[in-house]
């Protein structure tokens, strides 16, 4: 299989990835090298083979629903761009 | 003793003869970062003042009673864990501006040890590539030839060891970025079994494939080190319950007994005469240790790369859509609404390696190509886990080369990914499965540059695998040397 510019330009914007056109061409050209290498996985049978999506075989652990953490509200957002009285401002969404 | 090249046995007795303050030795340290890292950039973020009142507080807990084995003995950490108070920006330029206000639980646990931070060590962008040149703050020079990589992603912990920067440092390791590098610049270091090490705090790249451990110059260190990382913390979804174990147990374990498999497709064309000849010479070691060699077969592993640049991007693509400029890190100047916000802060934040694994993950999980890649390479790693399973029915550890070259040269191969990504050929299918390994210093190749042995255990064979590799580095001296001038 083969890429096109098209689907760069799909995958970028659901990857919400701003990508220049000279950035899209090199990046078709890599992508199709990659997938033209990844591309072997699909010669090999794998019928009746139960997928691995973890390392280890654990179940998800339950705790009591109670207040753990502290609120540190003010040291978490001196390290966002942008706040105002204990909110994260973004552009206008909402007209 | 020269403190420079000492084991953290002999730093910590020496600590507790009050032979020398943590004071002393974290500036002796500091030194010699000020003197060095300009020439090998490892060190991104260091801070003399504060690393000094951590370690006086460490020698105020030793004159209040407290011992230990790492009590006063500094450590940098890859910058990939979240260090309070401390610039976190996992080598990317998203992140140049987050002073972390949290500390991850591997920080946690080995202040508590009473390590030291030294500082906060250069890597691969979000931990993306085998050879640092991804970082935002520049490539690693390697200590051994500063022509050629340290090894990725931990490169910058690598070369700190190597420079004799730090008597020790953190890593990580999703597809080999601990033992890669380790390999590369002559040291030992180990990726634990996936969930042994906590990974709250470190920042996330392929969540079920990454891994904390511990880098330094020997076995018996690393074995210190991962006593005092380990353990179990609710913080972390995948934090196994297991009862605590003195990961240094099998330290002086003699090797009689041993049997040591060897992977045929480990030792196929794809590795460089040089490698191969000092790995052999490891192996007829071992054998004169008393260990015995069987050769095992792992039929998948060579679907092991492609399977993984399906899973670990699609894993990265999800773990890395929190970065919008939103909570922390870059954002844009200008911008028309919010999606032009996200989609031109990640555009100017992240870098090209970054920003390639992204997109290949937006891909593999998007409708209509999901069963093709994603369903399909995870089916595959269960092959590649089976035929570990298969393996140690015959052997107790597995042994071969961790990386197929000895360190390239800069720009060698950062123009072809796929070039760079075969780098970790040796090292992958253990993430996959999920399983422990390390590498260890074996001798050098052309150039004089060093060559690692791998060792790869079973699920939770860390001690086990730490005396294998002891037992070889109490015959042999090559995780002593050290680069000329150094020392």
């Amino acid at each position: 299989m083969s890429l096109n510019l098209e689907e760069i330009g799909r995958i970028a914007k659901l990857a919400r990835l701003e990508l220049s056109a000279a950035e899209a061409e090199t990046t078709l050209n890599q992508l199709n090298g990659i997938f033209g290498f990844i591309e072997q996985l699909q010669a090999v049978n794998t019928d009746g083979i139960e997928p691995m999506a973890h390392a280890v075989d654990v179940v998800q652990r339950l705790r009591p629903d109670t207040v753990t953490e502290t609120d540190r509200r003010e040291a978490f957002q001196a390290v966002a761009p942008e706040t105002e009285a204990g909110l994260y401002l973004v552009p206008r969404v909402v007209e | 003793m020269k403190m420079i090249n000492a084991s953290l046995k002999d730093l910590s007795a020496a600590l507790a003869a009050k032979q020398v303050s943590a004071v002393e030795l974290s500036g002796l340290f500091l030194d010699r970062i000020e003197k060095f890292n300009p020439a090998y950039n490892a060190f991104v973020t260091v801070d003399r003042a504060k690393t000094l009142a951590q370690a006086a507080e460490m020698d105020a807990r030793r004159a209040a009673g407290e011992t230990g084995p790492l009590l006063g003995i500094p450590l940098a950490h890859k910058d990939i864990f979240c260090t309070e108070g401390w610039l976190t920006t996992c080598g990317s330029k998203m992140l140049n501006n987050f002073v972390s206000p949290y500390d991850a639980t591997v920080v946690t646990k080995l202040k508590q040890a009473g390590m030291v931070t030294l500082g906060k060590v250069n890597m691969d962008e979000f931990a993306m590539g085998s050879s640092n040149e991804t970082s935002h703050y520049g490539s690693v020079k390697n200590p051994w030839d500063v022509n050629r990589v340290p090894g990725g992603s931990s490169g910058g912990s690598a070369a700190s060891i190597a420079a004799r920067l730090a008597p020790a440092v953190t890593g990580t390791d999703t597809g080999g970025s601990i033992r890669q590098p380790a390999s590369l610049c002559g040291l030992t270091g180990l990726k634990p079994t996936y969930g042994v090490v906590s990974r709250y705090g470190m920042i996330a790249f392929a969540s079920s494939l990454d891994q904390a451990g511990p880098m330094a110059k020997s076995a018996e260190d690393c074995a210190l080190l991962l006593n005092a990382m380990a353990g179990f913390d609710e913080r972390d979804s995948t934090s196994l319950q297991r009862d605590t174990e003195d990961y240094g147990r099998d330290l002086v374990k003699p090797l009689a007994g041993l049997r040591i498999g060897l992977p045929k497709e480990f030792f196929g064309p794809g590795m460089d005469d040089d490698v191969r000849a000092a790995v052999e010479a490891a192996l007829d070691q071992y054998r004169k240790l008393g260990a015995t060699t069987v050769e095992v077969s792992l039929p998948n592993s060579g679907l092991s790369v492609p399977a993984y640049y399906v899973i670990a991007p699609a894993e990265a693509s999800s773990n890395l859509s929190r970065f919008d400029g939103v909570r922390y890190g870059h954002r844009a100047a200008e911008y028309s609404d919010l999606g032009d916000m996200y989609a031109k802060s990640r555009a100017q934040g992240f870098g090209a390696e970054v920003k390639r694994r992204i997109l290949i993950g937006a891909y593999v999980l998007s409708h209509g190509y999901y069963d093709a890649y994603y369903l399909k390479a995870q089916k595959i790693r269960r092959l590649i886990a089976n035929d570990f399973s298969e393996a140690f029915k015959v052997c107790d550890v597995i042994a071969g080369p961790a990386s197929p070259s000895v360190a390239f040269k800069f720009g060698e191969k950062s123009a072809d990914p796929v070039q760079m990504y075969l780098s970790d050929i040796y090292t992958i299918s253990t993430n996959l499965a999920g399983l422990p390994g390390m590498s260890l210093p074996c001798g050098f190749g052309k150039d004089n540059m060093p060559v690692g042995l791998q060792l790869i255990g079973p699920w939770f064979g860390e001690a086990k695998m730490l005396g294998a590799a002891h037992q070889y580095q109490l015959a042999t001296d090559w995780h002593t040397r050290a680069p000329e001038g150094l020392l």
